[in-house]
This record gives C-alpha cells, sequence and structure tokens, in this order.
C-alpha cells in the first residue's frame, strides 16, 4: 500500500512540528526553492495531479491559468469547507498531519508567486482551524513562514479562516465572497477566480488534498507520482468510507483499486456489515449519482469497476457515476432508498443559498414530492413530476450546487425506480419509520422499472 | 467590432456587449426576458436565470458550443458568436421550467395587485408559463412587516431578483434593507423593523419586476390600465426631473420614473417629484407616454 498523504498517521507526534520533522517533513520546501517556481508548476503538471475536491480538473492546469501578468498581488486559498455529507478526508488529514497542508501551502505558493495564502476552513470544524492555527504558529517560528523563508528571498504570510458554517462557502466563489466578509453568494461566471478571484486578484483555489499531494511531487518528482495509479488518474486518493460496512473510515488508496476489493477486502472496508447483501453505493460524496450493486462492481459492459476518474464515470450518468470527493458511502439491502434521497434531498434544499431560481425553488419542491412518496402520500405522477424537476434544476443554476441537488434524486428514480413505484402503491406498508423495501413485492417491482425506463 | 448572429440575424456591437443587449439591439420584443438583469444597475443579473439561450458557437476562433446555457445578460459576445434563443427548443423548454419554478410560491392573486397589467412576471407567464401548476403543497408566506408609509412591501410576491438591493446600494446614500437568511426562505427586510426613507428610495419601486414593493400613495387607488400615462418634467434640485404622470382625468394617480421599451427605469427620480408632487401644476406636461402595443395599458379604452 502506498501512502503519500497520511504517511506517519500511526504515530500521534506528527501533530506537531518535530515529529512531523522526524518523518521527512518541511523537506520539500528546502528543494523547491531552490528551482524556479514555473519548474515546479511543470512537474505538478507532469504528475497528472486532479482536483480533489470533485471535479477532478488537472491541478497543473488550474495553476498555469493563473494570470501572471497582472500587476495586482495572486493569492492562494486553500478550500477547507469540507462540507460534502458522507466526505471527511480533508478534516482527518488536517487533524491529524496539519504540517502536510501547510508544507503544501509553502511551496504551492512559492510555485505560484503568491505571498498571502489562506486556508478556509468549515465554520463547524473549529478544533481542527485549532491545530492548524497552532501548526502554523509553529511554522512561523521555525521560519517556515514569515520573511524570507530558510534565508531566501521568498516570503509567506498564511492566515486560517474559519467560515460559519455553509455547505454553499465550499464553492469556490462563494467562499471567495465569504472570506471576504460577504454573504456567500458565488459569483456569476466568468470572470474565473484565476482571473479576478479574492479582492478581485488572480487566485488559485484548490482542495486541502489537492495541495498537501505537492510536497511529495516536489520531493520526488511529478513522474514517479504518475506511476502511482493508472492512465490519467494518478497518485493516491483518500476516501472516506461509511455507511454499512465492517471497517469505516479514511484510507488512502492508490487510483485504480478495483471497487469490489475496496468494499470487501479487509484492509479496506472489510465486507458489508452482518454478512448482508449490498444494495447501493454513493461513490463520491452525497452529489454524485447513486448505483445499485450490480452496477457499482462491474460497468455496464461487464468490465470491474475501478476507483479511478474514468472508470467509475464510465457509462456517464445513464450507468456511472462519479469519483468526486472521494465520499464512499455504502448501503445495505435494509435502506430505503426513497428515504435516504428524500434525506439528501433535505439537505440541498436547506443548504441552498437562495440566490438563484432554479435552485431556490426546485430543491425546495423536490424535497417535498420525496417527503410526500416517502410517507405514503405520492402518487405514480409524482415520480415523474420529481425526474422533471430535476431536470429543470440542471445546468441551469449559476454554481454547481443545482446540479447537486438533482444528480441524486435523477439517479435514484432511474436505478431504483421499482421502490418508489412501491412506497406509492403500498403506502400502509412504508408508514413505519423503520420500515424496508418488501422484499417479495422487489421481484414483481423490477419488471415494471425495466418496462418503464426505457 | 465584434459581430453576433442571434436566432440567425446577424448584428455587429461594440466590445463588452453582453447577449442580452445585443439582443435588444436586434429587437426588444424577442431579446430574452429578464426578471433580475437592470442595465441601469451595475452587477444585477445572472439571478432568475430566465435569459438563458443557447451558444453554439462561442467565437470565430473557437467554433465549439458552450456546455450548458448561459445567461444572455452576463455573458459578453464575441466575434463570430452564433446565439440560439427563441430558435431552440432546449431554451424554451428551460425558461418555461424556470417560470414555472418562479411562479410555485408566487400567490398568483394579480386581481388585487397593484402591479397586475405592468409586472413583468405576468408578462412572462403570459408567454412562458403553463396553463396549470403541478405544485400542490402550500404556497410559502411571510407575515406583513412595514417598510414606512412610501413603500408597501408584499414578500409573497416576491422573486428575489436582488434589484432593489443594487438600487438602494447604488442610488441612494445608505441602504437599510437586503435580503435575509438563506434558500427558499429567503427574505426581503430591514431586519429590525425600520422605515425605508431617503431620497430615492421610491425607486425602489420602478425596479421591482413584481408587485412585492408598491407605492403605498398609490395602492387601490386605481387599475393601472384605467390610467392615462403622460411625459412631464419640472425643475428639480436633486434629480433629473422627467417623470411619468398617471392620470385620471385631471387628477395625479401616481408618477413613476420613465421607463424604455423593454421596461426599465432610464432615468431615476427623487421622492420630491413622486410623492410630493401629484398635481398637475407641479409638472410640465410633454405629451403621452408611448406603451407597448401589446400592454394592456394601451388598450386603455376607459379613459378620456
Amino acid at each position: 500500500m502506498v501512502k503519500l498523504l497520511l504517511d506517519g498517521i500511526e504515530d500521534p507526534s506528527i501533530r506537531y512540528l518535530n515529529g512531523y520533522r522526524a518523518h521527512g517533513g518541511y523537506q520539500s520546501i528546502e528543494k523547491a526553492i531552490t528551482m524556479s517556481p514555473l519548474d515546479i508548476v511543470e512537474e505538478v503538471k507532469k504528475s497528472g495531479l486532479r482536483g480533489r475536491g470533485g471535479a477532478g480538473f488537472s491541478t497543473g492546469m488550474k495553476w498555469s491559468f493563473l494570470d501572471r501578468k497582472s500587476d495586482k498581488p495572486r493569492y492562494l486559498v486553500c478550500n477547507a469547507d469540507e462540507s460534502e455529507p458522507g466526505t471527511f478526508k480533508d478534516r482527518y488529514l488536517m487533524e491529524k498531519i496539519p504540517h502536510r497542508l501547510i508544507e503544501g501551502m509553502i511551496v504551492s505558493s512559492y510555485a505560484l508567486g503568491v505571498r498571502h495564502a489562506f486556508i478556509y476552513v468549515r465554520g463547524e470544524l473549529i478544533w481542527v482551524a485549532k491545530h492548524l492555527e497552532h501548526a502554523v504558529g509553529e511554522a512561523y517560528s521555525a521560519g517556515y513562514l514569515g520573511n524570507h523563508i530558510l534565508g531566501s528571498n521568498f516570503s509567506l504570510d498564511l492566515t486560517i479562516h474559519v467560515g460559519a458554517g455553509a455547505y454553499i462557502c465550499g464553492e469556490e466563489s462563494a467562499l471567495l465572497e465569504s472570506l471576504e466578509g460577504k454573504r456567500g453568494y458565488p459569483r456569476i461566471k466568468p470572470p474565473f477566480p484565476a482571473v479576478s478571484g479574492l479582492y478581485g486578484c488572480p487566485t488559485v483555489i484548490n482542495n486541502v488534498e489537492s495541495i498537501a499531494a505537492v510536497p511529495w511531487i516536489v520531493t520526488h518528482g511529478g513522474d514517479a507520482y504518475s506511476k502511482i495509479g493508472v492512465d490519467k488518474s494518478t497518485g493516491t486518493k483518500l476516501i472516506s468510507a461509511s455507511g454499512h460496512i465492517n471497517r469505516p473510515g479514511v484510507y488512502e488508496i492508490e487510483l485504480g483499486l478495483p471497487v469490489e476489493e475496496f468494499i470487501y477486502s479487509e484492509s479496506y472496508c472489510g465486507g458489508i456489515k452482518n454478512g448482508r447483501a449490498l444494495k447501493a453505493v454513493i461513490a463520491g460524496g452525497s452529489s454524485v449519482p447513486i448505483l445499485p450493486a450490480e452496477l457499482i462492481l462491474k460497468t455496464a459492459s461487464g468490465q470491474p469497476r475501478l476507483m479511478t476518474y474514468e472508470s467509475l464515470n464510465d457509462g456517464g450518468f445513464t450507468s456511472g457515476t462519479m469519483l468526486g470527493s472521494g465520499g464512499f458511502i455504502v448501503m445495505d439491502d435494509t435502506t430505503c432508498i426513497v428515504r435516504n434521497t428524500w434525506n439528501l434531498a433535505r439537505f440541498y434544499h436547506h443548504e441552498s443559498c437562495g440566490q438563484c431560481s432554479p435552485c431556490r425553488e426546485g430543491t425546495g419542491w423536490m424535497e417535498k414530492i420525496l417527503h410526500r412518496i416517502e410517507h405514503g402520500h405520492g402518487t405514480q405522477a409524482d415520480i415523474d413530476l420529481l425526474v422533471d424537476v430535476s431536470k429543470k434544476i440542471e445546468g441551469n443554476t449559476i454554481c454547481a450546487l443545482g446540479d447537486a441537488a438533482a444528480w441524486p434524486v435523477a439517479s435514484a428514480v432511474r436505478h431504483f425506480r421499482h421502490e418508489f413505484e412501491f412506497h406509492v402503491r403500498h403506502p400502509d406498508q412504508v408508514t413505519a419509520p423503520n420500515h424496508v423495501a418488501n422484499a417479495a413485492a422487489y421481484k414483481y417491482e423490477e419488471i415494471t422499472h425495466a418496462k418503464n425506463n426505457d | 467590432m465584434p459581430k453576433i448572429t442571434i436566432d440567425s440575424i446577424e448584428v455587429e456591437v461594440v466590445q463588452g456587449t453582453t447577449i442580452m443587449d445585443a439582443a435588444r439591439q436586434i429587437d426588444p420584443h424577442t431579446a430574452p426576458p429578464a426578471m433580475c438583469y437592470h442595465s441601469g444597475l451595475n452587477g444585477s443579473g445572472g439571478k432568475c436565470r430566465t435569459c438563458l439561450v443557447k451558444v453554439v458557437q462561442t467565437s470565430e476562433t473557437n467554433p465549439r458550443p458552450m456546455p450548458k446555457l448561459v445567461p444572455a445578460c452576463r455573458t459578453l459576445v464575441e466575434d463570430g458568436m452564433k446565439v440560439e434563443n427563441n430558435s431552440s427548443p432546449e431554451v424554451i423548454s428551460a425558461r418555461k421550467g424556470i417560470v414555472e419554478l418562479l411562479l410555485i410560491n408566487h400567490p398568483l392573486d394579480c386581481p388585487v395587485c397593484d402591479q397586475a397589467g405592468e409586472c413583468d412576471l405576468q408578462n412572462l407567464t403570459f408567454q412562458h408559463g403553463a396553463e396549470t401548476t403541478r405544485y400542490t403543497e402550500d404556497r410559502r408566506r411571510y407575515p406583513t412587516k412595514s417598510l414606512g408609509n412610501l413603500i408597501q412591501l408584499h414578500m409573497n410576491r416576491c422573486i428575489l431578483c436582488f434589484r432593489c438591493v443594487y438600487a438602494a446600494d447604488q442610488l441612494t446614500d445608505g441602504r437599510d434593507h437586503g435580503v435575509l437568511n438563506r434558500g427558499d426562505a429567503s427574505e426581503i427586510g430591514t431586519y429590525i423593523e425600520k422605515s425605508i426613507d431617503n431620497d430615492f428610495s421610491g425607486n425602489l419601486i420602478d425596479v421591482c419586476p413584481v408587485g412585492a414593493l408598491t407605492d403605498k400613495t398609490f395602492r387601490f387607488k386605481s387599475r393601472v390600465w384605467f390610467t392615462k400615462p403622460v411625459y412631464a418634467h419640472r425643475q428639480c434640485e436633486t434629480c433629473c426631473g422627467k417623470g411619468v404622470l398617471w392620470l385620471k382625468g385631471h387628477e395625479v394617480l401616481r408618477i413613476t420614473g420613465r421607463r424604455n421599451a423593454v421596461g426599465e427605469v432610464t432615468e431615476f427620480i427623487c421622492n420630491t417629484c413622486r410623492f410630493e408632487s401629484k398635481s398637475l401644476h407641479h409638472w410640465e406636461v410633454e405629451g403621452p407616454a408611448p406603451i407597448d402595443q401589446r400592454s394592456v395599458i394601451s388598450q386603455n379604452h376607459y379613459t378620456s
């Protein structure tokens, strides 16, 4: 097992500077300041590192879009506003090895020519922000931050900023607004942050995990990193595994690991709890499409599904999903998909910022329809209405929250229509709070599912 | 100067024009509808999503289409851009969806709403709305709150276009109101009840596309189509002094700012002109105000 990000996590002293240095920490800075900034960007490009926040956009490409000609100051912002349900990898990393992120921030700032960098921490993670602040203090006194770092001409200040706890502030432009002290409303793009970001200056925003991977790339070279993983999915990824599994937690995996091995292997999730059958998996945080057991283990064409950006996306949204932020939620056969979808819709309804109309009104409407179906008041027409409303939101909003709210609903109906129909036809059986989808009816409903969904 | 093709009509515009303004140069009536965009207010637009259009060719050098529908009001034209507005079924269907979503929590109380007859949402619904609603739940309701004795707030009717927020920011010397709360619980308010009262506050009524902010001094006096709008001007020290008088006989029922062909206020007027000069002897009447032929106001069969 390769460990780049969680290397040394078993040693509790790695939280502090001395422990971190004993594990080889802060070496990349010494190497970085002897290199030219553009060479580091080139190394990151070569490594094939892709944004770990969800969209999977190439980090090196993102860095090269930064407007270097502008005479305004440039900023680097680390998006530590991790609030996607099912995702808790950044929290774990910052809690246990805060210095890895700080080292990444220093090296990345050097590469991007940044004088002042920010880490925007989610409001609920106040203790993590305290860990980070302590670590930043240690880094300042050791000379890794501040003026003339390690005697070079490079100076950097690092500020930890704690948000007020809003899902929308994980969207990069809403994060910038929030960081500027305004309401966390996403900005209308273009202009993109690489041209006009924080305080109107060129800004790069990266996820915690992406930045934390940079020191390793600088020390060992981009080529070494690109050898880990498969094809365009290089390197390692932190996966937050949760749900009905024997060993939930954060795992660092080499991209390309088969999904089946990840769920059933003793070194990862350790199989489904109580030996039950796997029903469905949300593979990359709550906003990616949910997949039923047969489609998550194998793609529609019969290939084994791998933990990579490409393999999980195989089949598009008809039979695929996304790697997203790596929030791996496993559900066994006792899970009610309608209730689960309603719960997700409730979250997006609550977190919609209310700026643009499709998301503001649509998320609330979807939640109400799902509430109705789940509580035995739904009709057959409600299921189609639900899909229709999700289509009205998808792609028509300012930011990706609208898509994130629409995808789980649309995919749940696509793959588990029989269960929605079961709720509509047997309201007497679904009113109990701990109901499950009826196994006998499952077979019968499955036929209508195949018929209706073509 | 960039050339842009909208629904196969080519137009040449200056650099930095939005698709919306280019479309309005072709014909204000076929341009994408705008609920939140107001050309006189910086930063407005992009929120209501009714102006979504399809860009089938990004520019001369980049012939690829844009992946999603884009808001016409906030997307700048590029040379060789090809845009589909009314000719694209995808755009029409998306617009229909937006109207439906805008209406699910709107009370649809047009029969008792002062804005009826000059309401952008009413026109939009007439053009793109469905004949019936699929929304069966209770509509969102807000308790009535007072904004002073000049402006009446009906939060139930608000579509959260943010125009009044931008107007207060940019026209008045201190904004007292804003958007409170989040998501579909958002509302326009002053947080602690307080009257909005400064020289240009009356313009919030004019920029509101729906009946959420209405003129308290005109409330329930008359339906707009029973009144006759005339252009008039007066000497005013604080504003341009150019307004529209809405007359019933010789009585001035209300005064508003002048609007262009797409219903945007072109010149903002002060509260003295709007609320305190409601008599013909304060004004010099220029002549009848141009009203869109399709507007119910121009059907004006009832005035002398």
